[in-house]
């Protein structure tokens, strides 16, 4: 039975349970509903909520559960003689599943009888050949240790299949029943049912922790990994960026250095296009601009913080690039040896970050008290100078949070600097050189090559945890700014 | 006295100096000052303005052409003696002739169409009419006749897909000079291209193949769609929907009115406020970690892609329903709660539909927020998968691979055919349309419903 059917059969039997908990609570009561301690609602939610709720957590936990409960067992099988020179215990799980799913999915297609799967003496070459005629993709030899776990595999994850659907039908009956013969009419069903959409409420909230956990998590395993794969300091202080596609490891120079001088580069120019831009047209429209100015130009320069990275990165490789390369290229200055360039990549991401800049420090000095501004336009300054010497001193710290934000969004951004800023990791001064970022290279490193067991893939998560650090303190600080500063004036 | 007299001339001085009408160097200064600091800022916004109209023109320049196609019209023969030699209109028969059978019946068409309008060519051999057609016409001829047998026999009037370089000489990205070294067509194929074009057999029409087609292989350009990837989308959308708004309304419920003032709740929000900054591809990397190496759920499938767009968009939706929640005056509240309504009563029956429309504008800006995000999906595989085939049935749409229109837009920027980049800023039309809907959706629900107590 597949999962969304065993779902609809507990979903169904939760829609049966609501109406026959209505409809004997209001047997027990009389059929007079002021005999009921809740509305008859609340009793069938109650029957419904004790069905569906048990078996739906028991399904997520177990089906969560099973796959790793599944590879440690069959870990456990595989002998150590198995795991070859340069190969891990991933590796070998990893082939121990492809032969299992190629199993599963000779026997859907009619090349092999179920029988066959599963014969422990069966001839590991005439297996092969029946996955090779079922269109299975079978990387290595396989050989009787891996068919053996691969068998071991599917019965484990078969009888565990069946274990859940079984279970979860226990249990949705089993709340069925108890839920419905608890209910007569002095049966505090609101209470209970109050208390259970309350726990959903704080689950639902939780996801938001979860997700940072399975970030956290998901990059500090990986990342460990990694380091056990390659040496800390190398990754941390190594000056040359250059990993190779065909070995495993060692030939691989994974240095984060010529990385982090790219991302800081095209963030710098980033941000040198954006704050100029952003902070004027934020003073000028919230100290000069009329009402009416006001209306059009913010929406307009908010438009470009609605449009799509994408799009930037699009701009960035077909106009600014091309755009450039004829002012600095080799028919103009010759600075510039290809359209992508750390300048490319730069300026796109300014405009990008204008409109976040400006909207950000317009708040920000919106909400210096006006008390301030009338002052100083009492002792005869004038509005210019009541701009420099007061408003923006007193708005500096906000401001200050407000481009550290600017700064975490340009480290953090992808698809311009995939696009625009080149391949190539390079220390080099030139911006009109093209340079690659820690984002560029996370894509670069991840996409393509699925397997996660050499160090050239797992760098990525690496590279992920640094990004993650770097743009969490970032934001941490800014906000604790913006939030003090805040404070001050409220 | 001699004070005054000692002091007079330069009195008179500074009298003219102090005048209120005339300004002084100072004041002249302090003013240049005041006017040069306003035109900096009008300045600043004139250059940001002037971006989003140097954005915005670009993309249409480019990417209306995408929108046009160029077809030929000729008379195509349909043989019985080469379609269907036993004569008898079996389907299993006709489909025995492979497309190579169908190619050159339309080179003749052609050929016969450049001689009948009297076109001077070098070119002596039909088959070098091939250059002209898009190699997927001879499919498409063969796809009408297995449709309809009994056109065989007959001549039919049929509408060909011009070849990438045809196309593009009729839009003018390609000229007779850049295929000076082009294998696939001569410069004096163009000749022919002008002369059908007078004629009107040969022209740039409306390209619906664009809206609704597939993505089409590397080599075949004037065939590509977006229509695929849409529908990814399109699911992947679903799943955020579906996922996101009652997750981030439960949560925001919760946060607003339920939370005790404690360590956690503070962690809670701390953690929201920083996940809304957390670079998207952080959250492609989650997914590639949970959904496909931890809990195998299958590379390249929307379902994937929603979950981690999911994930993505809560905090933006977390934060704009919390937002109108607490827009909702606590009169309301206490009006319920003391006609002897529960809590939760309060809040489910009174505070949340009063709420309802901020929460949805909400929802429809951080959905198209995650319709426009490209870089988690490049992580997940939605990238450098040709979304050829329309999925089938509900369950395909989520779990097949697809693509999603961001990602095609950025497969298409990476091919090395410039026919594609047209492609691609069409792509981004199409995108930007469906974004600008969505946005104007959010304002008339904002204006329409919006209640200011």
């Amino acid at each position: 039975m597949t999962m969304s059917w065993l779902t609809l059969i507990i979903l169904a039997l939760g829609v049966v349970g609501y109406f026959l908990g209505r409809q004997r609570a209001m047997a027990s009561a009389g059929g007079d509903i002021r005999n009921l301690h809740s509305l008859p609602v609340y009793y069938g939610a109650n029957v419904l909520f004790g069905t569906v709720i048990p078996s739906i957590v028991f399904i997520v936990v177990l089906s969560i559960a099973l796959p790793s409960f599944v590879g440690s067992r069959v870990s456990g099988t595989v002998p150590e003689s198995e795991i070859a020179e340069g190969s891990s215990l991933s590796l070998v799980l990893a082939e121990v599943k492809r032969v299992a799913n190629g199993l599963d999915n000779a026997v859907r297609g009619g090349h092999m009888t179920e029988a066959m799967a599963t014969d422990a003496g069966a001839d590991p070459a005439d297996v092969m050949d029946r996955l090779k005629d079922a269109g299975q993709i079978v990387t290595t030899q396989v050989t009787p240790e891996v068919l053996e776990a691969a068998q071991t595999y599917r019965s484990l994850y078969s009888g565990g299949k069946t274990f859940l659907t079984i279970g979860a039908l226990i249990i949705a009956v089993a709340g069925f029943v108890f839920s419905y013969m608890r209910t007569n009419h002095e049966f505090r069903a609101r209470n209970l049912v109050e208390k259970g959409i309350l726990i959903l409420l704080i689950l639902a909230a939780s996801v938001a922790i979860m997700t940072t956990i399975g970030i956290v998590l998901s990059l500090i395993f990986n990342t460990i990994e990694f380091f056990r794969l390659y040496p800390v300091t190398d990754f941390f202080f190594g000056l040359t960026w250059s990993p190779s596609f065909s070995g495993r490891g060692g030939s691989s120079e994974l240095g984060i250095i010529p990385l982090i001088w790219g991302t800081l580069y095209i963030s710098f120019i980033a941000l040198l296009v954006a704050v100029p831009i952003g902070l004027f047209a934020a003073i000028y429209l919230s100290e000069y601009a009329s009402a009416k100015v006001r209306a059009v130009a913010k929406p307009a320069l908010e438009v470009l913080a609605g449009i799509p990275t994408i799009v930037y990165g699009l701009f960035a490789l077909l106009t600014i690039g091309p755009m450039l390369m004829s002012v600095f290229g080799r028919d103009g200055l010759g600075w510039m040896s290809g359209a992508s360039s750390v300048m490319t990549a730069g300026l796109v991401m300014g405009i990008m970050l204008i409109p976040f800049v400006s909207s950000l420090s317009d708040d920000i000095i919106n909400s210096v008290p006006q008390a301030m501004r009338d002052g100083s336009l009492g002792l005869g300054a004038t509005q210019s100078e009541t701009i420099k010497q007061v408003v923006l001193p007193a708005a500096l710290p906000g401001i200050v949070g407000a481009i550290i934000l600017a700064a975490s969004r340009a480290i953090g951004e992808t698809m311009i600097v995939v696009m625009g800023a080149g391949a190539a990791a390079r220390l080099n001064l030139n911006p009109f050189e093209a340079m690659t970022t820690i984002t560029a290279k996370i894509v670069s490193q991840l996409t393509g090559d699925s397997d996660f067991a050499s160090p050239e893939a797992l760098v990525a998560f690496a590279l992920g945890m640094t990004l993650f650090v770097i743009t969490l303190g970032l934001n941490v600080l800014a906000l604790h700014i913006v939030r003090k500063y805040r404070e001050q004036y409220e | 006295m001699t004070d005054a007299t000692v002091h007079q001339p330069s009195a008179s001085a500074s009298k003219h100096a102090h005048s209120l009408l005339a300004a002084d160097a100072r004041t002249r200064k302090r003013n240049a000052a005041e006017r040069r600091f306003r035109m900096y800022g009008i300045a600043a916004i004139s250059v940001g303005l002037i971006f989003l109209v140097i954005l915005l023109f670009t993309i249409i320049r480019n990417g209306i052409p995408a929108f046009t196609q160029t077809y030929i019209t000729v008379e195509v023969e349909l043989p019985e003696a080469k379609l269907d030699k036993k004569g008898n209109r079996d389907i299993a028969d006709l489909k025995k002739v492979s497309t190579f059978g169908y190619a050159p019946l339309i080179d003749n068409a052609i050929f016969t169409k450049v001689q009948e309008l009297g076109i001077e060519t070098p070119f002596e051999k039909p088959k070098k009419m091939r250059s002209l057609v898009s190699a997927s016409a001879a499919a498409q001829l063969r796809y009408m006749v297995l449709e309809n047998p009994a056109l065989i026999g007959t001549t039919v009037e049929f509408e060909v897909l011009g070849s990438s370089r045809v196309d593009g000489y009729m839009k003018g990205r390609v000229t007779r000079d850049s295929v000076a070294r082009d294998k696939n067509i001569d410069a004096e194929h163009f000749d022919i291209v002008d002369a059908m074009a007078q004629d009107g057999s040969l022209a740039r029409i409306f390209n619906w193949a664009f809206i609704t087609g597939a993505d089409a292989s590397e080599s075949r350009p004037e065939q590509a769609g977006i229509g695929v990837s849409m529908i990814g989308s399109f699911f992947m959308m679903l799943v955020v929907l579906g996922l996101s708004l009652p997750l981030g309304v439960a949560a925001s419920i919760y946060l607003e009115e339920f939370a005790p003032k404690n360590r956690l709740t503070d962690l809670i929000e701390v953690n929201i406020s920083n996940l809304a900054a957390v670079p998207s591809i952080v959250f492609g990397i989650l997914g590639l970690a949970v959904f496909i190496q931890f809990m195998h759920l299958p590379q390249s499938a929307p379902l994937v892609g929603g979950l981690v767009l999911t994930l993505m968009t809560l905090p933006t939706i977390i934060i704009s329903t919390r937002a109108s929640l607490k827009a909702v005056p606590p009169s309301i509240r206490d009006a319920a709660l003391g006609i002897g309504a529960s809590k939760m009563q309060s809040v489910f029956h009174h505070v949340l539909p009063l709420a309802a429309p901020g929460i949805l504008t909400g929802t429809i800006i951080g959905l198209a927020q995650a319709l426009g995000e490209t870089a988690p999906l490049l992580l997940i595989g939605m990238v450098g998968y040709i979304a050829s085939n329309v999925p089938d049935g509900i369950a395909g749409g989520f779990l097949d691979p697809n693509s999603s229109m961001p990602a095609q837009i950025y497969e298409w920027s990476k091919r090395a055919d410039p026919a594609y980049y047209e492609r691609a800023w069409g792509g981004i039309i199409v995108l930007l349309l469906f974004l600008m809907t969505m946005n104007i959706i959010a304002i008339i629900l904002r204006r329409r419903f919006e209640r200011r107590w």
